[in-house]
């Protein structure tokens, strides 16, 4: 075969054709055009960096911030460090991250059953709320939010008064701040006993209706010794609690803890948002249940709730989970856009006023990069745990 | 009353009772039909009495349409104030884009329409032509937005409003789908480097929020480049949006990717297909009809996040209506103008959304058969 002798002597055309030397030699080359991509972008920094005479250090994050955060969860004043700073950005954008969270599942859910429901208002209703919600920047939302809150909610002069010391106004939600007294260690003690009693109780019954099938109330049992129990206690121990109630001072309110309006306009608008997601994730994770599954268990003569609790909502949880999970990395992730209404999050302290100040932009924004990666690990580690839980157990 | 009675056999066919039939029955099924059912049509139809009459008086009946400034709008009506969107809507159409020179953005946004025809339409005649031009246009779009070659060259920083809004669009749209299907395909690769490289990457994309990638953009990109290097702003953003939506291109068409059986890469390599002939000819067409859903949901995300461009200072709809507002003669139309640019919004991705419906249905169709 005088063919094939030739293509056996040509190294070229052999490293090409055959199969495994071909992949080998890709390989290489993508890893030495990877690397090379890499040393050269380091080197241009490095280069470009010297000639700033600036350097690549964090000591930076030790030197005093000297500028104000509005809402701290942590002691913070201008004159802490920046890393201080740092702190305290995190943890505001893990409260919004958190909360929002928690808003939009709840109005998600009650959305994708809206949609569900039979009645055709209702439902037409769900329908607009969600296409015209989901099809507007979220950035709008939260600009329209924030300017309705700040130009339609009175000054704190006339502030509307909801309820007991509660004020709402446009420099935020006035509420009255809870001073503990040293008793009210004794209530959470309680609380936390009540928890365990109760998870240990959950298992209880269930081992006992696996043996004898004889059903607990589980559900009162544990209203009780979560709620019943520390509101006796509470009361027991005198209500060993003060209120700090918020008073009108000259040009606004003193005392007592106030919700600030960045914060509610950023939490309501990205829940909204979201929620209008969840609620067609969930819409179709309850249509993806069979409906015979439904039917069968009222064969049996389960009740509606029942069938509900313990047929669909399991089934239709192992469609919902994985692109709920996605909608909530996205509410994490959309919280950076606290920045346009100064929501003072991770990327409007450290990688936005502490970046200005020091000039640091290289360390600012690894930092931030970092800590989204990592929230973004985090909230995927959860979803993945919970998501293994709820598998379907297939042999 | 004397009974009607008919012999056997001729009988007439009666209609079905009224409650069965009919727009009563509808309302009694669809609307009363149990208690819980009474409570929530209430409770809808309050909402609806509650909303729909003050914001249409606000938006049409007690709206004022022309003035000079805001007071003479409040002294018109009560409602919203459309002279302010009136007279600033060539701003919001066209940016800074100098006046003798916009019938360049017209010619370009005819030009897109255009070339959207033979992509969105496969019953065309002469098809395959007109997608030649729709991937020229790109091109002739950039030479007639930003001159040159006998036109008078325009800066992008004069660039704003929705044109700015669909430049952005357009050119991520355009180049996240190639090279999202070039990541999915990677992280599908079998050569470990390749698969590591493009893993690495989406990840890292979908890990972060934009709006920091467009912070790296604006202010540390020129540390990675040789000194002196001057780089548009405008441009650096258009690269961080195609790379941010590509990523999240890449794992849609992952999934679509999956869920072609290896049978089919199989049978392609056992008539004798390379690599790439395979993907092309057998893989991808059957794997991206699956994702259409997903890509068109990425394409309305892309375009919804055009929006983010207002904070690392570029002009789009938004930012030029807050810039607007900074004026005194207009100061506090906030609601004006969010509600102006959300029409915008919703009418450009609403649709996005409507045409992958009914791309779905067409394609499941010839599935069926």
């Amino acid at each position: 075969m005088p063919a094939l002798s030739t293509f056996e002597g040509n190294f070229l055309s052999r490293l090409w054709n055959d199969k495994d030397t071909r992949s080998l030699v890709v390989q290489v080359i993508a890893t030495l055009a990877f690397f090379a991509f890499f040393a050269y972008i380091i080197r241009n920094a490095y280069v470009n960096l010297e000639a700033l005479g600036k350097g690549f250090s964090y000591d930076f994050l030790f030197q005093t911030s000297a500028y104000d955060i509005n809402q701290h969860l942590i002691e913070y004043s201008s004159k802490s460090t920046h890393f201080t700073a740092m702190w305290v950005g995190i943890l505001n954008t893990l409260l919004v991250a958190v909360c929002g969270i928690a808003l939009s599942t709840v109005v998600g859910f009650i959305l994708g059953v809206l949609r569900l429901s039979k009645n055709w208002i209702t439902n037409r209703l769900a329908y607009m709320y969600i296409e015209f919600v989901r099809n507007v920047p979220v950035l709008l939302h939260i600009l329209l939010v924030h300017g309705i809150i700040v130009n339609t909610l009175p000054v704190p002069k006339q502030a509307i008064n909801v309820g007991d010391g509660a004020f709402l106004t446009n420099r935020g939600f006035f509420v009255p701040k809870p001073i503990y007294e040293p008793a009210f260690w004794g209530v959470i003690a309680v609380f936390v006993a009540g928890i365990a009693f109760f998870a240990w109780f959950r298992g209880f019954a269930k081992r006992e209706q696996d043996r004898t099938g004889a059903q607990y109330p589980v559900f009162w049992v544990g209203l009780g010794a979560i709620v019943g129990a520390p509101v006796l206690a509470f009361l027991a121990l005198g209500a060993p609690i003060a209120w700090d109630v918020p008073s009108l001072q000259r040009f606004n309110f003193e005392g007592g803890m106030v919700v600030r309006p960045e914060f509610i306009a950023l939490w309501l608008a990205l829940s909204l948002y979201t929620a209008a997601f969840i609620g067609e994730i969930v819409r179709a994770g309850i249509q993806a249940v069979n409906r015979g599954q439904t039917e069968a268990a009222y064969a049996l003569s389960i009740s509606r709730g029942r069938t509900l609790t313990l047929v669909v909502i399991p089934q239709a949880l192992r469609a919902i989970i994985p692109p709920l999970t996605s909608q909530y990395l996205n509410l994490a992730k959309n919280s950076s856009l606290a920045i346009a209404i100064g929501y003072m999050d991770i990327v409007a302290t450290i990688g936005g006023i502490s970046l200005n100040q020091t000039g640091r932009e290289m360390e600012c924004m690894l930092i931030v990069l970092l800590l989204y990666l990592l929230l973004s690990l985090a909230i995927s580690a959860v979803m993945n745990w919970y998501n293994k839980r709820i598998k379907l157990v297939e042999r | 009353m004397k009974p009607i009675s008919y012999k056997i056999g001729e009988h007439p066919d009666l209609p079905p009772p009224a409650s069965v039939t009919g727009p009563l029955a509808w309302v009694r099924n669809n609307l009363f039909s149990s208690p819980t059912n009474v409570v929530m049509t209430l409770v809808s139809v309050w909402l609806l009495f509650e909303l729909i009459p003050p914001m249409l008086n606000w938006m049409l009946f007690d709206a004022a349409f022309s003035g000079e400034n805001r007071d003479a709008c409040r002294a018109q009506a009560g409602g919203a104030c459309w002279a302010f969107i009136a007279e600033r809507f060539r701003l919001f159409t066209y940016g800074f884009y100098p006046a003798e020179e916009r019938w360049r953005v017209n010619l370009a946004f005819v030009l897109l329409l255009l070339a959207l025809v033979p992509v969105l339409y496969d019953r065309l005649p002469l098809r395959k032509y007109g997608l030649y031009y729709s991937m020229v246009f790109p091109l002739i779009a950039g030479w007639l937005l930003l001159g040159g070659w006998g036109l008078a060259p325009v800066d992008t920083d004069q660039f704003g409003g929705f044109m700015l809004t669909l430049v952005i669009g357009v050119t991520g749209i355009a180049f996240s789908l190639p090279i999202g299907i070039l990541l999915a395909m990677g992280r599908q690769s079998s050569l470990p480097v390749i698969r590591l490289v493009c893993v690495g990457f989406i990840e890292f994309i979908r890990g972060v929020p934009l709006i920091t990638l467009l912070f790296v953009a604006s202010t540390m990109l020129n540390y990675f480049l040789p000194k002196g290097t001057v780089f548009d702003l405008l441009l650096r953003v258009l690269i961080m949006v195609t790379l941010f939506a590509s990523a999240y291109m890449a794992e849609v068409i992952r999934g679509g990717l999956q869920a072609i059986p290896k049978g089919q890469v199989e049978a392609a390599e056992a008539i004798g297909m390379k690599y790439w002939q395979s993907m092309r000819l057998v893989v991808l067409p059957q794997a991206l009809k699956i994702s259409i859903p997903g890509i068109v949901n990425t394409f309305i995300g892309l375009y919804k996040d055009t929006t983010l461009v207002i904070i690392i200072g570029l002009l789009d709809p938004l930012g030029i209506g807050r810039s607007s507002l900074a004026d005194t003669k207009w100061t506090g139309l906030h609601n004006e103008v969010y509600l102006f640019v959300a029409i915008f919004f919703f009418i450009s991705c609403f649709s996005m959304s409507r045409y992958s419906l009914y791309l779905e249905k067409k394609l499941q169709t010839e599935h069926d058969h």
